[in-house]
């Protein structure tokens, strides 16, 4: 089947890597992510300007002539994994991945090379929790005018363009709308690094860029890419809590020795770095798969999200216990991983959702 | 580039069936055909079985020879001597060494076993009591081994024995391949939980051992011993490249093929343990791909921690999955098996055998001493006894 797919890293994605990291070491410090949760966002529209445009990171998967960089998923989940490394509050994995996968898809190509370029940014209006496959929420359509509400949209803050699904007359459609036709509230998040809010329509126009069927499938594989490759963002904010507790259990000292050395400690680290080099596993196998648009990669984004999900949860849990009393503290960013592991957890479908769409993938069936 | 090397393999095995079609060959002139024609292991050197080719490129000439119907090597029958001897004697060999042992061991004309563990010295290996003493040009070797898988089928053991016991104990230690010919070697079945006597004790008697039968220098024991353990732990945890492969494949198809045995629970549980095999199975793929440009590392020892606790796990849904079935076991008679299985026989075999799989080659808690401190560089442990010389050791 898909036995030749590279789970190593190319010399262009480390290339593609030390670019990302060198310019979020300088313009994404943990005091301006925790800013964030106080409500002080300055700054984040000239970091996603300088991640969009000047790196040109928006349109990695948008091919060369319609504007975009023609990269592929493989260099898209590099990135995310140094996005999720620096839990970084901008808006890539929502516009450059699944709002433009939802336009690729749908063969939207006129609105590409504006999102590619970085002079717009997009969202898909349905709940960051949605499943992929599942039934979406969807807004009605009367007199070319939309009327409803999605919630917990997640990118629509930052977004210029909504990718709105809409019950039509023969099914499911997706229109754009622009985003200051909408009125969109924003929620108060468990992780605000990534801010969800709600997204009402009272009788905006809207452009219709897939009819039924088309849109069906434009949602589904948007969001199937989506959770595929939030396992490299995943992956990221793991490797980070690892990177972040190994470092300080080699320095703090209690009972007169490096606390790093008592065995029950390095046992959990050592069982955690094993959890983080599967979840690098499930996340390339992912990233590989879509990208080679192999036949494989649904079972592969439902396995990377069953398990990387978990993977980053646990991680940013032993890194705030194996912290101690300063891993519970707001001055010390744990908090912006667990918060971020978290909510991740939730999005594009809990492990238990993904295990469950398994049963069906892979021939397991329930009781 | 690759494409190159595959369309020259396939010209090499082409060559090869049609120089020795496997239909009317004799099974052992094929393998030794196929071992001269440098494609029994490719990233061996040229003259020892292989063309210094990357490691991956095996799978390929496998799957020719496969369709061609030729007949393989069997690996089972020598996992010690694959797995552990042939890496170890092409790392710290002589070139007589390479050329005397490697051939027949790949084609499996003589099995290896290895004379590691001792009843002082599981996890502490580096304790060992076995002496080797210097006599002329010669070694003898006086002591007891244990938990020695197929001594009682194997032609050579690869041996670690103390040399210098005036030395701190990982200095004085010196690496052999030991004749299991020798009068002087006596192997006893050791029985299992299983039933079985797949492992056993050997004891070892004024064994004389040449002295170019050395691995290594005399005093590097240790570090040989180490490259050996590295590979191990690569065998038992690298695991099978197929999906559902294992144990795994074993609850699987229970599941599919019992309704009736289904309850909402066990499904949880087996595809919990179905993604993590799969995962288990995709890290096994990252480390071959990373062996192809490289040696094994301490990485190795994070593979066989999952592969040992998914073994245990899935072997013990199996049988709360067979329910009634479950209470059944095969057969208690003691035996000596023709090769080592994980996955053979019935689940309650299974089950059993899968508790030695945190034992066997690293216990998992001296494994994750390994992880943590060798790849996450994390203070050792205490070691009192580490700088005093051997034989000064409370014992």
């Amino acid at each position: 089947m898909s036995d030749e797919l590279d789970l190593l890293y190319t010399d262009v994605e480390e290339s593609v890597r030390d670019s990302v990291r060198a310019l979020l070491a300088k313009r994404c410090t943990p005091d301006r992510v925790t800013a964030v949760y106080d409500g002080d966002r300055t700054g984040l529209d000239e970091l996603w300007r300088a991640l969009s445009t000047d790196l040109g990171l928006a349109g990695l998967l948008v091919p060369e002539d319609l504007g975009g960089a023609g990269a592929s998923a493989r260099e898209v989940s590099v990135v995310l994994e140094e996005l999720g490394r620096f839990a970084a509050p901008v808006p890539f994995l929502t516009s450059a991945v699944v709002a433009t996968t939802a336009l690729l898809e749908a063969g939207a190509a006129d609105r590409l090379g504006e999102l590619a370029a970085g002079e717009r940014t997009a969202a898909l209006a349905v709940p960051l929790s949605t499943v992929p496959g599942r039934a979406v929420p969807a807004v009605t359509v009367h007199d070319g005018v939309l009327r409803g509400t999605v919630t917990a949209v997640a990118g629509a803050l930052e977004a210029d363009l909504l990718l709105v699904p809409v019950q039509g007359d023969g099914g499911l459609e997706l229109h754009e709308v622009p985003a200051d036709a909408a009125r969109i509230t924003p929620v108060t998040s468990l992780d605000m690094t990534r801010q969800i809010a709600d997204v009402e329509l009272a009788g905006a126009a809207s452009r219709p860029v897939a009819d039924a069927g088309a849109a069906e499938r434009a949602i589904g594989r948007a969001l199937e890419t989506g959770a595929a490759l939030l396992a490299s963002e995943q992956l990221g904010v793991a490797q980070w809590c690892l990177d972040s507790t190994v470092e300080y259990l080699k320095i703090r000292r209690q009972f007169g020795r490096i606390v790093g050395g008592f065995q029950a400690l390095k046992h959990r680290l050592a069982d955690l770095y094993v959890a983080v080099e599967s979840a690098r596993a499930a996340a390339r196998y992912a990233a590989a798969a879509v990208a080679a648009d192999d036949p494989d990669r649904s079972v592969a984004a439902s396995v990377a999200q069953a398990y990387c999900a978990d993977a980053a949860v646990l991680a940013a849990e032993e890194c705030v216990q194996l912290h101690g009393g300063v891993g519970m503290t707001w001055e010390h960013p744990a908090h912006l991983y667990l918060k971020r592991a978290k909510a991740d957890q939730l999005a594009f479908g809990t492990p238990g959702a993904h295990r469950a769409r398994l049963a069906g993938l892979v021939d397991l069936p329930a009781a | 580039m690759a494409q190159d090397l595959i369309t020259g393999l396939t010209e090499r095995v082409d060559r090869l069936l049609a120089d020795h079609d496997p239909a009317t060959t004799d099974r052992l002139e094929f393998l030794r055909a196929r071992f001269d024609a440098g494609l029994a292991w490719v990233h061996f050197p040229e003259g020892l079985g292989g063309l210094g080719l990357p490691r991956d490129l095996q799978i390929h000439v496998d799957a020719l020879l496969a369709r061609a119907g030729a007949p393989d090597n069997d690996p089972r029958r020598n996992a010690i001597g694959l797995g552990m001897a042939a890496p170890t004697i092409l790392a710290y060999g002589t070139e007589e060494q390479k050329k005397r042992f490697l051939r027949p061991l790949w084609t499996g004309e003589e099995i290896w076993c290895q004379l590691f563990s001792e009843p002082g010295a599981g996890s502490d290996l580096a304790a060992l009591a076995t002496r080797a003493e210097r006599d002329g040009d010669h070694w003898r070797v006086n002591g007891q081994k244990v938990w020695t898988s197929g001594a009682h089928k194997a032609r050579w053991a690869i041996l670690v024995a103390r040399s210098d016991p005036g030395a701190p104990k990982h200095r004085g230690m010196t690496y052999f391949v030991c004749d299991m010919t020798d009068p002087g070697v006596e192997v006893r079945p050791l029985r299992q939980i299983t039933g079985e006597a797949e492992f056993n004790e050997v004891f070892l008697t004024d064994v004389r051992i040449p002295d170019d039968h050395r691995l290594g220098a005399e005093g590097e024991g240790w570090r040989v011993a180490t490259a050996t353990l590295m590979n191990e732990r690569v065998a038992i945890g690298g695991g099978d490249p197929r999906r559902e492969s294992g144990m795994i494949g074993a609850v699987a198809r229970t599941w599919r093929e019992r309704p009736e045995l289904r309850t909402p629970e066990l499904h949880d549980r087996l595809l919990r343990l179905w993604v993590e095999s799969e995962v288990a199975r995709l890290s096994g793929r990252r480390l071959r791909q990373k062996l192809a440009v490289g040696e094994p590392g301490p990485e190795g020892s994070a593979a066989k921690l999952t592969f040992a606790r998914l073994a245990q796990q899935l072997s013990g849904l199996e049988l709360e999955l067979l329910a009634e079935d479950g209470l059944r076991y095969s057969d208690w008679t003691m035996r000596r098996p023709e090769i080592v299985e994980f996955t053979g026989r019935d689940a309650g075999y299974r089950y059993l055998r899968a508790k030695g799989n945190s034992i066997e080659g690293g216990t998992s808690e001296i494994l994750r001493n390994i992880v943590a401190e060798r790849v996450l560089g994390l203070p050792p442990e205490p070691r009192t006894d580490k700088d005093a010389p051997w034989k000064d050791l409370p014992r």
